[in-house]
């Protein structure tokens, strides 16, 4: 079953095109992973799935439903809508527990110590549950990506977006949070990541999306799209991150 | 496990302790020279006597200072009673400046005009107008105090002001965090009063509190509609025989309140953390 939808999306940026007729599907369950040279549209691809940018035109389907019609209520997609940023965005005036537990409390009305057990839970689940009353600014940046993760699946979503969640990381650190995102898929998150991490991508993807200047140039499995590209692009892109 | 320091270890605490004892020397020494320079200096300038017997008079400090304290109860009520006001108003119109969307277009224009002309107005000007042009209309209903048209002289000014701090704070949140907010499902709303103005409220904390010392000096200005604050008090004792030394217990009383303040609110946000992990060797 498709739960996400993306036809003849486009956004610009002034002159800029970011992403030209731009159509893909993500199944329930699927992890795509999408590749492509800075710049190329992934990160604004995901923005405009999460409703954080406009899109010039095309259609967005979350399960079925038109959410870029401007008629919907974008706050209420977004709550089923699961958002990991490169560079964590925890609120750094919030303990960590209190950083998971807003979005409950506020936007889905549980009752405060029933979302602190949640909280606390998945704080456990990614491991940090000792850090439940620390600042962001006292944890590693693997440790503030682990508590983004959990604030973001605190509240079941539906789909979870990942951009670029271990670029900001030591190369030490991204194999906590690469194992995390392993565990997720593995119960059957359905995820669309875009990241550099190759290995995660050929481990974790069910298919591989190379992105070249706003357009899908070459989708399909890892096996096929990593190791035995057709698309010239493709080739020049993946010699250039193995050098 | 203990640990023992390391000879070398034991030498460069032993080297800084002497380093520390030599600044505070240092520093000792050079106050005392400054300031024996500086009273030998005044001290030695023909007027001398006479500036010290006008202005620094004991016996007149001592008479005047029941009268000039009680006027100084005044500018602490008036502050206080601002204080709260301004930040309610200032706040109000800051959140008015930022919102979005066509509905708020009106609210925008009025927030921004009303920070453009107040605070482009002179203080002392507004006092006039309000403090004497208002009860001039013989409006029944409205009070006719001067201490309350003053209050709000002050609140209008002052509010202008506390509003273009507060906004310079919500912009300073990096955009990031609002998208984060966002893309948990919290409304515009929510993100500002959760996110956003918390983060904005602890890094203006510092220019607020200055804002609000010279609120405590500017509350003396009401004094031009009659109203006995301290600096009115004072000119009152003063009159009696030319003795300016109620101003300067008058200045002294305003130092002493505004002191404590500042101390006491570096102290909450550097407990708070507000400030940052500060510290370390630079």
């Amino acid at each position: 079953m498709t739960l996400l939808s993306l036809r003849g999306v486009r956004k610009s940026y002034g002159a800029n095109v970011v992403l030209h007729d731009f159509s893909l599907d993500v199944a329930q369950g699927e992890c795509v992973v999408l590749i492509g040279a800075s710049g190329s549209g992934k990160s604004t691809l995901l923005r405009c799935v999460n409703l954080l940018e406009v899109v010039d035109d095309g259609v967005v389907e979350l399960a079925g439903r038109d959410i870029t019609d401007p008629r919907v209520n974008a706050d209420q997609v977004r709550s089923g809508i699961g958002f990991v940023f490169q560079s964590y965005n925890l609120f750094p005036h919030l303990t960590v527990l209190d950083n998971i537990t807003l979005a409950p409390i506020r936007v889905h009305g549980v009752a405060p110590p029933e979302a602190r057990r949640r909280a606390l839970a998945m704080l456990t689940r990614v491991g940090l549950a000792e850090k439940a009353t620390a600042k962001p600014d006292e944890l590693s940046g693997g440790q503030q990506q682990r508590a983004a993760i959990a604030r973001a699946m605190v509240n079941n979503p539906q789909l979870l977006l990942l951009d670029e969640v271990t670029s900001a990381l030591d190369p030490e650190l991204v194999g906590e949070v690469l194992d995390l995102l392993r565990d997720l898929k593995r119960e059957g998150m359905t995820m669309l990541v875009c990241t550099h991490e190759m290995s995660f991508a050929r481990e974790v993807a069910d298919r591989v999306c190379f992105l070249h200047q706003g357009r899908p140039l070459e989708i399909g499995p890892p096996a096929q799209v990593l190791d035995n590209p057709q698309e010239p692009r493709t080739r020049e892109f993946l010699s250039r991150l193995r050098s | 496990m203990s640990w023992e320091p390391s000879a070398l270890q034991q030498e460069r605490t032993a080297y800084r302790r002497r380093q520390a004892r030599r600044s505070t020397l240092i520093a000792a020494g050079s106050s005392i020279v400054l300031l024996v320079l500086v009273a030998f200096g005044i001290g030695s300038t023909p007027g001398w006597p006479r500036v010290r017997e006008t202005f620094f008079n004991a016996d007149r400090a001592w008479e005047a200072l029941p009268t000039v304290a009680q006027g100084l109860w005044l500018n602490i009520r008036v502050m206080l009673i601002c204080a709260v006001l301004i930040v309610i108003i200032g706040m109000t119109l800051a959140i008015l400046r930022t919102l979005r969307g066509p509905i708020f277009f009106p609210l925008r224009v009025f927030a921004a005009a009303y920070t453009d002309v107040f605070r482009g107005l002179p203080l002392l000007l507004v006092i006039f107008l309000l403090g004497f042009g208002v009860p001039a209309l013989q409006l029944r209903g409205l009070p006719s105090d001067a201490v309350i048209w003053g209050g709000a002289a002050l609140v209008l000014t002052y509010s202008s002001y506390v509003a273009e701090v507060f906004r310079a704070g919500i912009e300073s949140v990096h955009p990031s965090q609002r998208a984060a907010a966002r893309s948990l499902g919290l409304t515009y709303r929510q993100t500002l009063r959760f996110v956003v103005l918390p983060q904005a409220v602890r890094r203006v904390l510092p220019p607020l509190l200055n804002d609000f010392v010279s609120l405590q000096k500017d509350s003396g200005l009401i004094a031009v509609l009659g109203v006995i604050d301290a600096i009115r008090a004072a000119q009152l004792e003063t009159a009696i025989d030319f003795n300016f030394t109620p101003y300067v217990v008058a200045g002294l009383l305003f130092v002493a309140l505004t002191i404590p303040l500042t101390r006491l609110t570096d102290y909450v946000a550097r407990r708070q953390g507000w400030y940052g992990v500060g510290g370390g060797p630079v």
